[in-house]
């Protein structure tokens, strides 16, 4: 268990590593509304010049974001979230899908406007060794 | 090429988007978020929630189609077959529940065209039927410049 009250700069978050298949990018393809044939359909993402069909940019960064609110154990915990899509991450036709890195940073603790203790946290999204998010900060309110 | 004088402007108010618990435990299955809160009405309550609590970034998605009905209009000039995600970032006044209704006003902030591309920033501003603030989400949009 994590003492949120010793929280400080520098502070690494628990790692998370997770797979993502095509039968995931469905689920979110029909969740979210988003069903741009890029992220289900090989032909279309070879006819626009993608080397195969790739996840939502969307799921990529909800996925990171759960290094975060898993962290201190609350999804109502989140008060900003700021990603780029640098890098598309890239899905195969297979069982094991792709694996996504997710790993975070404290990158400073202040406190909040209702006096709330604010982590700010730098989140590295990697797939294939290559970060896919740039710029990705979360800022979570810490439990206590 | 994308009609300039849209910037500073911002579109008519949403119909209300109705958020329900269903499609709340749909989203967060999508993204793999289990906490209890996002599914059982009983454990968001112990929380302190009126409802189940929607995943963070449900707040962007919700903006999704409003976005695409501007973009797809061909008054703006947008080329939205050839459009990528640059980036997104959300604000989150107040988590996003069971029940809320939420309306979004679209605000085009910018656009510019750099090398070959254009880049349109919208901000959407989501609040409840009441005008208090719930989210502000950025999206920044980049499309081929027609050569």
């Amino acid at each position: 268990m994590t003492d949120f009250s010793a929280v400080a700069k520098g502070d690494e978050l628990p790692p998370l590593i997770l797979q993502v298949t095509r039968a995931d990018l469905v689920r979110y393809a029909g969740a979210s509304g988003d069903f741009n044939p890029i992220h289900w359909n090989d032909r279309t993402a070879a006819a626009v010049g993608l080397p195969g069909v790739i996840a939502h940019g969307m799921l990529t960064m909800a996925l990171a974001g759960r290094l975060v609110t898993g962290w201190v154990g609350d999804p109502a915990a989140l008060r900003s979230y700021g990603v780029r899509f640098t890098r598309p991450v890239v899905v195969p036709d297979d069982d094991e899908g792709a694996t996504l890195e997710l790993s975070g940073k404290v990158r400073d603790v202040v406190e909040g406007e209702d006096g709330s203790r604010i982590a700010k946290v730098d989140v590295t999204a990697k797939f294939d060794g290559r970060t896919v998010l740039g710029r990705a900060a979360a800022e979570v309110a810490l439990p206590g | 090429m994308p009609d300039e004088s849209w910037v500073g402007r911002s579109l008519e108010p949403s119909e209300p988007y109705q958020v329900s618990r269903e499609k709340i435990r749909e989203f967060a299955i999508a993204v793999g978020e289990h906490s209890r809160i996002c599914h059982e009405v009983a454990a968001a309550r112990a929380a302190g929630h009126p409802d189940v609590v929607a995943p963070p970034t449900f707040a962007a998605t919700i903006t999704m189609p409003l976005m695409e009905s501007f973009l797809r209009d061909p008054a703006f000039g947008w080329d939205y077959s050839r459009m990528v995600h640059g980036d997104q970032s959300i604000v989150l006044h107040r988590p996003i529940r069971g029940g809320d209704e939420l309306v979004t006003v679209v605000h085009v902030d910018d656009l510019t065209t750099r090398a070959g591309s254009h880049m349109l920033t919208l901000r959407c501003e989501i609040a409840d039927v009441d005008g208090g603030a719930v989210a502000t989400t950025k999206a920044m949009l980049v499309t081929q410049a027609a050569s």
